[in-house]
């Protein structure tokens, strides 16, 4: 077993990514991002990371940086948030469709405007269609042992792609937490090194990124979609053997006392800790209530998802994004479409709120169950959602 | 007027008959610029890793599953061929030195058009030739947006007719100075800035080859001849060129470490009129508006004349 320390969950995320031996590190500074960055050019200006510390000169040449690293074999690590992600948009796509496993945090803040460093998930949410894997955390030693996983996964030969690791900005990434560091045998053990079938050199002349014509095109987009849907089965082995060698045990869908329970919250990121304790007062209150957390995003796991919820009458779906103008959060706009035509379809009400750092508390939740257990009563329309908290409404 | 210096052999002895950037490709007839590219890939050999922008020379050479190039070549976006070279040469870089890859020297080269580069990929390569990355970066310029439809840059020549900058009844095409590219690549302190153009093959080769063994960024800004965005016929692309370096538009000089040289030093410049009649973007020009172009050509050549005695060897 590793050592277990007290240290900032930003700090031990870029201790993490010292362990997986990364080679090259592109980043820009913003809040609250910054923390991870600056303790990575600490640990390759000590000596104690052979990489290189590239600092560009915006988010956008940070992924364009990445891009060239990984083109030739070199192991990628960038990080960002919110208008940083909006900044470098274009190339976040392309790099899935050059199938480049870069790995990148995402200490997730809101998008402008009003601007605001604060925490919610709507950078996320913007590129949800990028092609990337997408996973969520909820505490700091996820995110140290997602960061080995991500590398472990990304650059299998099965999937190639990059994958993000969202951690809720200031909620997270600005604690102390206690995290397990892992042995380095245990990351030999774990992460192979990146051997990628086709890399930029001169020995073996390779043309990447050249015109896709429309007599390609399609072909081209359906071969990316399918590796990243057939990822699921390397990321469940992945977390898998994660949890053979250090013992922590991860899964697409997370379930909290979900045994019987008529209704469920789903959540998404670092509120399943705070709705787990909730789950516990409710149900020393007589209760039937349970939790269900989505850690894996993209590619969704619908098969997990729906297991989970088989036996749930009513779902309470936590989003912290908006798709204005849409049917609900982000998240149980994908939770109706994944439930649609099933057996014993549950009741889906579905909240918003926690935008830009606003604080949600035990007692909040437990407004948002009785509220929603009132909704449930007059039969709520797929398209119903609520702002919750906010004042005037 | 010798520019070109005289030698005893035939050029074929100067450059390689290799091609690095194979025929077959889709540029236009008379195109310079491919002519530019071919024999930068000339220059190069080999041993490089290629980061282009999007642009003309990308769709013309990568429609897959064809390609033109025999040498490792990626194209990822418009705006961050500086990027994307820094980061192939940054990867390249650490995985030598910790032997994952065997040592062995590589020229990084990035290239862009005139927009890729002095409009919206001037943030990245500012970026990159101030971190110092070891790499060329080039600069195809052919004076506007040309794989779009001949739309205006900030590179494009006063007066120039463009679908952007029309001779309209009031306002006769573009209003504005050519960006000066290789002052602002050379305002970073780079060891080697440099001017070419293909109508000058071997000077052109020269200066590719010089950039390619300094240590440390090089930047060469290369005028492209572009016959079907310039509206002139493309026999006459090598013979623009000429007139463009012999009427003093586009002066051909290199800052090596700081010091100015004219690698081609015009005695008596010819008029600019010789230039701009024989391209259709320029027909609409009034006397006046010649004699304005004439007039900021000479100052400019005079500028850079200065700047050659100020910085000359001891």
């Amino acid at each position: 077993m590793g050592k277990r320390i007290g240290l900032e969950v930003s700090l031990s995320a870029a201790e993490a990514v010292r362990m997986a031996n990364v080679d090259c590190i592109a980043a820009y500074p913003i809040t609250p991002q910054t923390h991870i960055v600056e303790h990575l050019s600490e640990l390759v200006n000590d000596g104690d990371l052979d990489a290189e510390f590239i600092p560009v000169e915006s988010e956008h040449s940070a992924m364009s940086v990445s891009a060239g690293v990984s083109a030739v074999g070199a192991r990628a690590f960038t990080c960002t948030s919110s208008q940083g992600l909006a900044l470098m948009n274009e190339i976040v796509h392309i790099v899935a469709s050059m199938r480049l496993p870069i790995v990148m945090i995402l200490a997730n803040r809101s998008m402008s405007g009003p601007i605001s460093i604060w925490n919610d998930h709507t950078d996320v949410m913007s590129i949800r269609d990028c092609g990337w894997i997408q996973v969520f955390a909820n505490n700091g030693q996820e995110v140290f042992d997602n960061v080995l996983f991500a590398y472990r996964v990304a650059e299998s030969q099965k999937v190639m792609l990059p994958l993000i690791i969202n951690i809720d900005g200031f909620i997270l990434t600005h604690v102390i937490e206690p995290v397990e560091f892992w042995e380095k045998k245990q990351v030999e053990q774990y992460l192979p090194d990146f051997k990628p079938i086709h890399t930029l050199h001169p020995d073996r002349p390779v043309t990447m990124g050249g015109v896709g014509m429309p007599y390609v095109f399609s072909e081209a987009k359906v071969a990316q979609d399918e590796p990243l849907i057939q990822s699921k089965a390397e990321i469940i082995t992945a977390w898998k053997e994660l949890g053979d060698i250090v013992g922590r045990y991860y899964k697409p869908i997370e379930t909290y006392r979900t045994e019987d329970a008529e209704t469920l919250f789903v959540t998404q990121g670092s509120f399943g800790e705070t709705v787990s304790l909730v789950v516990d007062a409710l149900r020393d209150k007589g209760e039937s209530v349970g939790l269900v957390m989505d850690r894996l995003w993209r590619p969704f796991p619908f098969d997990e998802f729906r297991e989970a919820t088989s036996q749930a009458k009513n779902l309470i779906v936590i989003d912290r994004a908006i798709s204005y103008g849409g049917q609900g959060g982000p998240l149980a706009i994908d939770i109706r479409s994944a439930l649609y035509k099933g057996e014993n379809q549950p009741n889906i009400t579905n909240f918003i709120c926690g935008l830009a750092g606003r604080d949600v508390t035990i007692n909040d939740f437990k407004n948002i169950y009785h509220k929603a257990m009132e909704k449930i009563k007059e039969n709520p329309r797929e398209e119903d959602f609520e702002y919750y908290g906010v004042r005037g409404k | 007027m010798e520019i070109v210096e005289p030698t005893n052999v035939y050029a074929y002895k100067l450059i390689t008959k290799k091609d690095y950037f194979a025929p077959g490709h889709r540029a236009c007839q008379g195109c310079a610029e491919a002519l530019a590219v071919r024999l930068v890939a000339k220059a190069l050999g080999r041993n490089v890793i290629v980061a282009s922008a999007t642009g003309c020379m990308e769709i013309i050479s990568s429609p897959w599953p064809f390609t033109s190039w025999r040498v490792p070549w990626i194209h990822v976006a418009f705006e961050n061929a500086a990027a994307v070279a820094s980061g192939v040469e940054a990867g390249m870089k650490v995985l030598m030195r910790k032997g994952k890859v065997p040592k062995k020297k590589i020229t990084f080269l990035a290239m862009a058009g005139d927009g890729g580069t002095s409009d919206i990929g001037v943030q990245a390569l500012s970026g990159a030739l101030e971190r110092g990355h070891d790499f060329i970066y080039i600069c195809y310029d052919n004076e506007a947006y040309m794989n779009t439809g001949i739309q205006r840059s900030s590179s494009t020549p006063y007066g120039a007719s463009t679908t952007t900058s029309p001779a309209g009844k009031v306002i006769p095409g573009q209003m504005t100075w050519k960006k000066n590219m290789p002052e602002i690549a050379a305002a970073h302190s780079i060891p080697y800035v440099a001017t070419a153009c293909p109508s000058y093959p071997i000077d052109l080769v020269e200066k590719v080859k010089k950039a390619a063994k300094i240590k440390g960024p090089a930047y060469i800004h290369i005028l492209s001849v572009c016959p079907t965005g310039w509206r002139l016929p493309p026999a006459l692309s090598i013979k623009a060129g000429r007139l463009a370096v012999e009427t003093g538009v586009f002066p051909l000089y290199e800052i090596e470490y700081g010091r100015y040289r004219f690698t081609g030093k015009i005695e008596k410049l010819r008029p600019v009129e010789e230039y701009l009649k024989i391209q259709g973007r320029f027909r609409h020009l009034s006397e006046e508006m010649i004699d304005t172009i004439q007039k900021r050509v000479v100052e400019e050549y005079e500028k850079l004349e200065k700047k050659v005695e100020m910085t000359e060897g001891d």
